[in-house]
């Protein structure tokens, strides 16, 4: 059985959830014996190159001698198609990046606030009309190549599972790993909610990575439910292994708060909680790790507050510095708006870091041995971090419990899972 | 006969380093070295010592006819000594020629007048010391910090005994009236006050390189003609400006330097002025009226208020929690402390978290390592989180868990053996070995002299030895003393080269008995 996998992101360079996905399934799937054929988005920064571009193990800079990427390699077929879509971008946030990257050459200033997007090339006057070149090639890939199911990972590349679809006539399954919705509450950008929107109706079957999102897809997007599957997220067991341990220099207490500074991710309400806190109990610091459009907010509302002596911001952080941030941790805080699923408290809980999670998000369904609170809700958030800082009993079981679901969520497991859909729909 | 009063403003803050998260508690240095010493050395080539030669020449020149004052913040005259040895010469030699005057100022550059009076006071004081020491003089007219100026900060410096200050001559203190007089301070009428004429101090300072200005070229002639075109009756013009005008701001390509080394000629051909320093000025003048000034005002910006360093929440917050530190740091009983707390106060940390970005944007651009005041906040912040963390410690021994207390007591032994060290070295300063004539002694004698030695003693002089040193010592310590002595140098943190020195030279006094 073979995959055409429209997905993002490829090993060492992950910078988010949706390529940490992507990667972990890619695998799980290899496991169960699927074949692969993995199409990328990318960037070269070479105008002449050919619109596709076969990548060999050897051209990519990971330590090909671990054995679990020897054997990843060998299954998979991976391709690069020239493209400046990136993730994680909004229509408008591309807009903007674009537009100074050509006011300002590729000269923009490095600050440790900004998550740096590499563009280059001829292409990219606005999102859209790169997506839909995407699309194109994707149709191109499809008569090209041998295969018998299409997979397309969330909305930019829809349109390309659509136009694979129809040009080679196999079935094609959408993974919803975020919606409008999650991104931008009520105020969704009407476009992309389209996109979404043809996407699922196009596909034979949709893959939801929790039941919270399933609800979404089901209401918002008028999605018949015998069409719409949830498949969780696992958590790569690798940073297991990986873990380091850092000396603590601090004597308080740390509560952190690790990803994107913006709106999906309610960074307010952490800082109203802490704020709580730290008017009770001064032995605490509040961290907040990472970057984005609400940043700026948030650290005058703490000058606001008055309570930056306790409230930190650290900026940006990649590899071994988010390691080190769970590894300083004592308490760590989910407190998403809408998060379809959410891995960031799975690696916590790796780190032996008892975690607090939004009711709405679908790593809730998975954890029992977390503190649930509804993102809204500062007090009981602060009632939360409170218990968990004060009553070793309570966070000593949570990372024992916690620990041991963790590892139950292999990514082999959701290959299976996801395996045995592609059979239901062949055979 | 007119008065032109020369002041100019020498200031370099210690600048920062990026301090993150990660280094609250295990970092304990603040000040990028290489920044800091990068940016000494390009303005003392670019601006001091070419101007301060310009300056000796006129004075050679024209005698006592020229004059000019500065003001020197203690950080600018600690960052001299640091990088710059010769600038420091340089002003030395134009303070020997008597037509130069040295005024006070806070030590650290601070905005400590608007917060704390002890505090003020203090710097002051160190400020007046550190010229004192430097230059020769004591000064006895004040400047403070971004000529901030109010009349209660105008009382508590006539409080200090100056009997000049230097400040603003914004429009709306001033309404009708000229800044061209001398002026007192309506609370103490013994501080006389003298304030910038911001038209012309600005035209050299800001327009001289404008191309757009109308009045671009500036010439001497031009200025000379300006200076007599102002009212026979007004008796001083106060030019007040960064002495990083010359050469820095205003590149020599602009023609600065010739006009700065003809000025003082053509004023002497062309009008009836002539030059004088800030006390003269106050001895030779009848001051006109009072100035009521409520509320502080200061040099910057359009607005001439304090919004370039306080008031948006970020400098707020930045600045109380520095502040609410005094109490804790005046008791602590450590150098570094004490040097850092200085440090920190300077107000270019403050005037990097500054939010109002658009009308004097490009100003505060120009002087701001960091790409946002957030960022500036944020670094800001997190060294004073770890500053807080040493001060309480130091300040507050009565929380310490067993472990610490455990770990104080062998460090006040530790001290207690060094003041034994230096006690020693007192009576017996007749040394009669170097202590690398260790390598000399036979096996059996280094033996003996180590047993002699207190760990401690020898922890310290083993710090930064020469390796061969070193060995001599390895081959002959027993495994228990050389156990000891490895934990207690894991325990120092700081090391003081006095330290190393007096414990060298205990061994070398020990040597001296074999």
């Amino acid at each position: 059985m073979k995959v055409l996998m429209f997905g993002w992101e490829f090993p060492p360079h992950i910078t988010g959830g949706l390529g940490t996905a992507c990667y972990g399934l890619t695998r799980g799937l290899l496991k169960s014996g699927v074949e692969i054929l993995f199409v990328v988005p990318k960037a070269y920064g070479d105008e002449d190159s050919r619109y596709v571009k076969m990548v060999s193990a050897s051209d990519v800079e990971i330590n090909i001698k671990e054995k679990l990427f020897q054997e990843y390699w060998k299954q998979i077929t991976y391709l690069e198609v020239y493209s400046n879509i990136v993730p994680y971008l909004s229509p408008e946030e591309y807009d903007r990046i674009i537009n100074k990257e050509e006011f300002a050459g590729s000269d923009s200033q490095e600050s440790i606030f900004s998550k740096k997007y590499s563009f280059s090339g001829k292409y990219g006057s606005s999102l859209m009309s790169e997506v839909a070149r995407y699309a194109l090639t994707a149709s191109k890939l499809a008569t090209e190549n041998e295969f018998d199911i299409i997979h397309a990972h969330d909305w930019l590349t829809y349109p390309a599972g659509i136009a694979a679809k129809s040009a080679s006539g196999k079935p094609l399954i959408i993974h919803v790993h975020a919606t409008e919705f999650d991104r931008s509450g009520e105020n969704i950008n009407q476009n992309v909610y389209e996109i979404e929107k043809k996407g699922m109706d196009a596909a034979d079957k949709i893959i939801t990575v929790s039941n919270y999102t399933r609800d979404i897809v089901i209401e918002r997007y008028h999605i018949n439910p015998d069409k719409v599957v949830t498949v969780h997220n696992a958590v790569d067991q690798i940073a297991n292994i990986e873990r380091l341990e850092y000396k603590r220099h601090l004597q308080e207490k740390i509560v952190t708060f690790l990803g994107r500074v913006t709106f999906q991710k309610g960074p307010d309400y952490f800082v109203e909680a802490a704020n709580k806190i730290i008017q009770k109990d001064k032995n605490v610091r509040f961290v907040m790790a990472g970057s984005g459009d609400m940043l700026y907010r948030m650290i005058k509302r703490v000058a606001q507050l008055k309570i930056a002596t306790h409230f930190h911001f650290t900026g940006f952080l990649q590899g071994d510095d988010v390691l080190k941030m769970y590894s300083l941790s004592d308490v760590y805080v989910m407190p998403s708006v809408s998060e379809p699923f959410g891995i960031s408290p799975l690696e916590a809980l790796m780190s032996n870091v008892p975690v607090i999670i939004s009711k709405q998000s679908g790593v809730s369904e998975v954890l029992r041995h977390a503190i649930k609170v509804d993102f809204w809700d500062i007090d009981a958030m602060a009632d939360a971090i409170y218990g968990i800082l004060h009553y070793k009993a309570l966070s000593d079981v949570f990372i024992k419990y916690g620990k041991i679901e963790v590892d139950n969520l292999k990514w082999e497991h959701v290959g299976f899972k996801v395996k045995g859909l592609y059979e239901e729909m062949l055979y | 006969m007119r008065n032109i009063c020369f002041y100019f403003q020498v200031h370099q803050p210690f600048r920062l380093k990026t301090y993150r998260f990660f280094d609250i508690g295990a970092n304990h240095y603040y000040y990028d070295d290489y920044q800091n010493n990068y940016i000494m050395n390009r303005v003392a080539n670019k601006c001091y010592l070419p101007t301060n030669q310009i300056l000796l020449d006129l004075i050679k020149e024209y005698g006592t006819r020229f004059k000019v004052a500065f003001s020197i913040s203690g950080c600018a005259l600690d960052q001299f000594e640091m990088y710059a040895p010769d600038v420091l010469k340089s002003f030395q030699q134009l303070a020997d020629t008597g037509c130069v005057e040295f005024i006070g100022e806070t030590y650290a550059h601070s905005l400590s007048a608007l917060k704390n009076k002890d505090e003020f006071e203090y710097q002051v004081k160190k400020h007046s010391e550190k010229i004192q020491a430097l230059f020769g003089q004591q000064p006895k007219t004040f400047r403070n910090t971004e000529l901030i100026y109010s009349d209660q900060i105008g009382a508590m410096v006539a409080n200090l005994g100056f009997n000049t200050m230097l400040t603003e001559g914004a429009k709306h203190i001033l309404g009708w009236k000229s800044p061209n007089f001398l002026y007192y301070n309506p609370i103490n009428p013994t501080l006389k006050l003298l304030l910038k004429n911001f038209q012309l101090s600005d035209d050299i300072a800001f327009r001289f390189s404008q191309q757009t200005w109308g009045e671009w070229p500036l010439t001497t002639e031009k200025f000379v003609d300006w200076l007599n075109n102002v009212d026979q009756k007004e008796e001083i013009i106060n030019l007040f400006m960064d002495y990083e005008t010359f050469g820095e701001h205003q590149w020599p390509e602009t023609g600065i330097f010739e006009f700065l080394k003809a000025l003082p000629g053509k004023v002497f051909a062309n009008s009836n002025y002539s030059f004088v320093t800030p006390s003269e000025a106050t001895k030779k003048l009848q001051p006109v009226a009072p100035i009521h000034v409520p509320y502080p005002i200061s040099w910057a910006d359009e607005e001439r208020d304090l919004t370039a360093w306080i008031g948006n929440e970020l400098q707020d917050q930045a600045f109380d929690t520095l502040y609410a530190l005094r109490d804790k740091v005046i008791q602590c009983d450590s150098f570094d402390i004490l040097k850092d707390w200085k440090y920190l106060q300077t107000s270019d940390h403050f005037y990097y978290m500054c939010t109002k970005w658009f009308s004097d944007g490009d100003v505060h651009k120009y002087f701001n390592p960091y790409n946002s005041p957030y960022e500036a906040f944020i670094n800001y912040m997190n060294i004073i989180a770890d500053f807080t963390i040493r001060v309480e410690e130091k300040y507050n021994n009565t929380t310490m868990s067993n472990q610490d207390v455990q770990k104080n007591i062998e460090q006040i032994e530790i001290k207690q053996t060094r003041k034994q060290i230096t006690s020693n070295t007192q009576t017996e300063d007749n040394r009669f070995y170097k202590i690398d004539q260790i390598i000399g002694f036979s096996d059996i004698k280094t033996k003996k002299v180590i047993k002699d030695c207190k760990p401690e003693v020898l922890a310290y002089a083993f710090m930064d030895m020469d390796e061969k040193i070193k060995e001599k010592f390895m081959k002959n310590i027993t495994v228990r003393d050389l156990k000891v002595v490895k934990t207690i140098m894991e325990n120092i943190t700081k090391v003081n080269s006095s330290d190393i020195t007096e414990s060298r030279r205990t061994i070398e006094n020990i040597m001296a008995k074999y």
